[in-house]
């Protein structure tokens, strides 16, 4: 496993915790289909959120979220359809949140937890 | 996170339009939204003032970003947005105090690493704000001078984007934190080309004392700079014609502030101001070859209107050398400018309207060899070709040019002649007085120079003196001379009139007045 991969997976646990202590229910995690990957499914209430996490050492390539640009936005709008239609749920309301995580070499790490940006 | 807003000034032309830039930070992904009716260049701002704002060590807004510009309805173009959407943006953004940008109109292009670059137009966006009621402007340092221009406008210059930034917060910025941002020394401080003929014809005015001998030619181009009388002059090459008309400006009148500012402006527009004058003070020259295209000299353009020609020679002197040369659809686009000194150009996204009051020089050889019909040199041109050489220059431009003379070479003894010509400063002197008594006499209507006599007055209340008419009687019976062909003699008597301080013109002002305008080729009608 590259770094990377480990970082982003540290990133993704970081994240959970988050959004549990935040009060959502998580409901899946890393679901994949042939169209890519969520990272977080939760439940916020009534309100369905999918979640993407973004894990950074640090900002010499940017905010966490700066990257997610457009076309990634618009394939977690996809990729949620086709989670949805699986599922056979039928709700009220979806969203799509982000957190970002940032994690510098010194000191613990940052989340921060922008809901329904995409 | 919030709501800011900024001011610009857009440019259609020469007219300045006030422009809000609003910028909105709402919670979301990062991503920056120009809206607004911007063009490529002011899109590409997007980038440039993100950079800028990073590289001067301020906060970019991770946010969502509106900025928006209205009216919404008007094209904006050019880079002068630059400094109005950084501030918009970090007044959104909390790190510029909003209330500091509540009256200040925003001027300037921003480089990569925060220095504030200078933008062509300064001085009709300046006048524009004014003319607006925002007085307090902040314009780039090297256009300083030029924005200063205007009365009324309280003009602050920058040098960098955290030199603004901390000036409106309230902070002291020293001089000694600018040098890393110092323009490298062969940075242009002007924005555009400087075409060469606008700066050193201008630094340099050649003289009238240069040019040998030619009487003619020289009482030609006095009546020419006293009454602003279009000239057309016609002779073998190396006679001297473009001498002549090269110093036709050094011998017309400085401007007037208000003839100085819309020169400027104009040339502030095309980015062909000189860094070192801002305020052009003298008539301008404008000499475009004769390949030329209609847009070249009428102005226009697909998208960036400019000026062409006809209006840099605004108030001063356009000189089409070899006109006959220069493609017939380009002499003819001339005829409407003439008669309405200014031109409009329109196009499918802005009109514009620029001055184009200028004076006609043009030059032509008598026929394609050149030689023509000098006494001791022989054309080689079938006679259809020298009718036809001339004929290119169509009737109804003539027809609107009040001088035409033919210029010979100088003699073998007016080249070896001791001494010089006569200075073009005592001509100016008397061309000034002229032009004085000109003004004097034209108090009250709205013409200030004779050229421009409607015809009704010159038969009404400056009509020349009784009997004056004789010198051109059997001219007018031989059909040699028409009504609008007296009006434009009658004109050209007048400025004679004023050079020789005489109240009326009379029979000998009109004669010469005619023996000037009729020349001396043929083909051509009275």
């Amino acid at each position: 496993m590259a770094v990377k991969d480990t970082v982003g997976r540290w990133g993704e646990d970081v994240a959970a915790r988050h959004l549990v202590a935040a009060g959502l229910v998580i409901l899946d995690r890393n679901w994949r289909c042939s169209a890519g990957e969520i990272d977080i499914i939760a439940r916020d209430g009534r309100t369905l959120v999918f979640c993407e996490v973004k894990t950074r050492r640090g900002a010499g390539y940017g905010t966490p979220f700066e990257a997610v640009t457009v076309a990634k936005a618009r394939r977690q709008r996809r990729l949620a359809a086709e989670w949805l239609e699986i599922a056979g749920m039928s709700v009220p309301d979806v969203r799509f949140d982000v957190v970002g995580v940032l994690c510098p070499r010194r000191g613990g790490p940052r989340v921060e937890h922008r809901r329904g940006v995409i | 996170m919030g709501l800011a807003r900024t001011y610009a000034i857009g440019l259609v032309g020469l007219d300045g339009h006030l422009i809000e830039v609003e910028a909105h930070i709402a919670p979301g992904l990062p991503g920056f939204t120009l809206i607004g009716l911007p063009d490529t260049v002011l899109y590409e701002a997007r980038d440039r003032v993100r950079a800028a704002v990073i590289n001067s060590g301020l906060k970019w807004p991770d946010r969502r970003m509106t900025v928006s510009l209205s009216p919404a309805s008007l094209h904006k173009r050019g880079s002068s947005f630059d400094l109005a959407l950084a501030c918009a943006v970090l007044g959104a953004g909390g790190a510029v105090p909003k209330s500091a940008l509540a009256d200040l109109v925003l001027i300037g292009e921003l480089g990569l690493d925060g220095r504030v670059r200078s933008v062509p137009g300064v001085l009709p966006a300046v006048l524009a704000a004014v003319r607006a009621g925002m007085k307090r402007v902040v314009v780039p340092a090297p256009n300083r001078a030029e924005a200063e221009l205007v009365p009324d406008a309280s003009v602050a210059d920058v040098r960098s984007l955290p030199e603004l930034v901390a000036r409106l917060s309230g902070e002291p910025f020293g001089d000694d934190e600018i040098p890393d941002l110092e323009p490298a020394a062969d940075e242009p401080v002007s924005a555009g080309p400087v075409l060469s003929h606008s700066s050193s014809a201008l630094e340099y005015p050649p003289d009238l004392a240069d040019v040998c001998g030619q009487a003619d030619a020289r009482k030609a181009l006095e009546v020419s700079a006293a009454g602003g009388h279009h000239l057309f002059l016609q002779g073998p090459p190396g006679a001297g014609k473009t001498m002549l008309a090269e110093r036709l400006p050094g011998i017309l009148p400085a401007l007037e502030l208000e003839a100085a500012l819309e020169v400027t402006s104009i040339h502030s527009v095309a980015g062909l101001l000189p860094p070192d004058r801002p305020l052009l003070t003298r008539p301008p020259f404008a000499n475009p070859h004769h390949t030329a295209s209609v847009v070249a000299i009428v102005g226009g353009g697909s998208s960036l209107l400019r000026p062409g020609a006809v209006s840099l020679a605004h108030h001063g002197v356009l000189f089409l050398d070899e006109a006959p040369e220069f493609r017939a659809g380009v002499l003819d686009s001339l005829r409407q400018p003439m008669e309405s000194g200014e031109v409009v150009i329109a196009r499918a996204q802005a009109v514009a309207r620029f001055p184009a009051r200028f004076q006609l020089v043009m030059a032509a050889n008598p026929c394609p060899c050149g030689q023509g019909d000098s006494a001791e040199l022989l054309c080689v041109c079938p006679s259809v070709v020298r009718r036809r050489y001339l004929a290119r220059l169509s009737g109804p431009l003539l027809d609107r040019i009040d001088l035409r003379i033919s210029v010979d070479r100088p003699s073998r003894g007016e080249l070896l002649a001791i001494g010089s010509g006569e200075p073009s400063a005592s001509v100016a002197d008397r061309v000034l007085r002229a032009r004085e008594r000109a003004a004097q006499r034209l108090i009250g209507t709205p013409w200030r120079i004779n050229a421009q006599l409607p015809g009704r007055e010159l038969r009404g209340r400056f009509a020349p003196k009784p009997g004056a008419l004789a010198a051109v009687d059997a001219a007018m019976s031989r059909g040699e001379l028409s009504a609008r062909g007296l009006a434009r003699v009658l004109r050209v008597a007048w400025t004679l009139a004023d050079l020789s301080g005489v109240d009326r013109p009379g029979s000998e002002q009109v004669g010469v007045a005619f023996s000037l305008r009729a020349g001396r080729f043929a083909g051509v009608a009275a």
